[in-house]
């Protein structure tokens, strides 16, 4: 079999379009899926008995199903929610890649959850004691004492789990979304370039999460020496 | 939300008759535990040895078990299996020729089974190595001082102690192997998603058939844990803080 490297360079603005979609969806998602995931941790660790189950409960729905069945569900239930909340008479068309990053937020805020918690859980509890103490309010001792000191913590952890993400956006192409791998495939098929256009993909992917799981491993090593 | 609910659609024949929705669904139920046992043995065999590979004190065999870990984790599994399907065949010819001959199924289910296999060996690599380092240099050293070679070292003291510690990580890497075989459907293995979603296309009843995936998708993994609870318990090292009590 010949490796025909013509083709990846033709596709390559093709391919660059997808690219940064799967940064897009990457970003986006990390970055909502952090917010809600921070309120979902706070939830979990709330006093209030029915937040904390409502919360628990959505969290271990998600993290016990497969992704891809998550974004099957999402892509069924999106146009129907946006549906009877804007009245309209049909679903509305959302498209696969709108869909994709309401999927990514909601299915990460689970995960990001878990991580916050455990952050959360780490701080010593006089720490909440000497935030009430100076008068500080629940919403001040969060924002102010608690969280800052949580993310510092869980930096590394959630650096790694937003390389994962990136890893796991690629199944968007379940819902025939162009993101870097669904580009790809769509040129693999139509030139029946598998081999080529696989292999690219995944030396590209290796390369990106290598390098930044290195990364990830060398701050953590700067930060641990801080504590 | 305006939508027809009918949950007696898996009651129902599929259009080429003889079968049951529900039948449908017990079959991609078959095909996900299927994959993942075999994918589970694979990933066991062969992440306990390059785990344990990574604790030794040879440097070349150390390197090794690090490459193969960095290699599965940092390509998204999609992307793997991908490779395994369409892109490894080409450069084997015999396997390309068998798996044009014969059954699709077949050639599905050994690529999936390599795929997770694999993908999950590096995981639990991970898992295998940190038990080890966990354990206290005294160990290796008292198994050396009594005489132990370092393979005895590993089979009477190192492993067993370290495998008992790690069950907790070992059993979510098993329910995640459980969830990425879903991942095996894009190359058109009719596992339990798979199905849902056919069923979905065949019948528009979408809700009813994504709902039934995910309650038993919620049971295999809470009897999982089940399970793997009252493993830890009964296995669990005299004297560590899980085991509680002394």
């Amino acid at each position: 079999m010949d490796f025909d490297v013509a083709i990846i360079t033709a596709a390559l603005p093709y391919l660059w379009k997808g690219f940064l979609y799967t940064v897009e969806l990457t970003a986006v998602s990390a970055v909502g899926g952090l917010f809600f995931g921070t309120l979902l941790a706070l939830a979990r660790l709330s006093s209030l008995k029915p937040l904390q189950t409502v919360a628990a409960a959505y969290v271990n729905l998600m993290r016990s199903i497969p992704l891809v069945l998550v974004i099957f569900w999402f892509f069924f239930l999106v146009p129907l929610m946006l549906q009877s909340v804007t009245g309209a008479e049909r679903p509305p068309q959302v498209g696969a890649e709108r869909t994709a990053i309401i999927t990514f937020i909601l299915f990460e805020a689970a995960y990001f959850c878990e991580i916050m918690r455990a952050g959360i859980q780490s701080i010593p509890r006089g720490q909440v004691w000497s935030a009430y103490a100076l008068g500080l309010n629940y919403s001040q001792t969060m924002r102010l004492v608690i969280l800052p000191q949580a993310f510092r913590n869980m930096i590394p952890v959630l650096l790694t789990q937003i390389i994962i993400l990136f890893q796991d956006t690629s199944l968007v192409y379940v819902i025939s979304a162009t993101d870097f791998v669904g580009a790809a495939a769509k040129v693999a098929q139509r030139d029946s370039k598998l081999v080529e256009m696989y292999l690219f993909v995944a030396v590209v992917y290796f390369v990106l999460c290598y390098s930044l799981s290195f990364a990830v491993k060398h701050l953590q090593r700067k930060i641990a020496v801080i504590r | 939300m305006n939508y027809h609910w009918n949950w007696g659609v898996f009651f129902q024949e599929t259009p080429e008759g003889g079968t049951f929705y529900w039948e449908i669904l017990l079959s991609g139920l078959g095909w996900t535990l299927a994959v993942s046992v075999v994918a589970w043995l694979i990933a066991m065999l062969a992440g306990s040895v390059i785990g344990t590979l990574r604790t030794t004190q040879n440097r070349w065999l150390t390197a090794t078990g690090h490459c193969w870990v960095e290699l599965f984790r940092n390509i998204p599994l999609l992307v793997q299996m991908f490779l395994w399907y369409f892109v490894i065949p080409e450069f084997v010819p015999p396997l390309k020729r068998w798996m044009v001959s014969t059954d699709p199924v077949y050639a599905q289910f050994i690529s999936a089974v390599l795929c997770l296999g694999l993908f999950t060996s590096a995981r639990i690599a991970e898992q295998v190595r940190a038990g080890i380092q966990s354990l206290p240099r005294g160990q290796r050293l008292a198994g050396m001082a009594l005489g132990l070679t370092p393979l005895q070292t590993y089979r009477h003291v190192l492993l067993p102690e370290a495998f008992r510690i790690i069950i907790p990580p070992l059993t979510s890497e098993t329910m995640n192997l459980i969830k990425n075989s879903s991942i095996a459907l894009t190359i058109g293995l009719a596992e339990l998603t798979f199905r849902a979603r056919e069923i979905g296309e065949y019948t528009f009843s979408f809700f009813e058939a994504f709902t039934a995936a995910t309650l038993v998708y919620v049971i295999i993994s809470m009897s999982a844990n089940r399970v793997m609870a009252v493993v830890e318990r009964r296995v669990a090292v005299p004297g560590l803080i899980t085991a509680g009590g002394n």
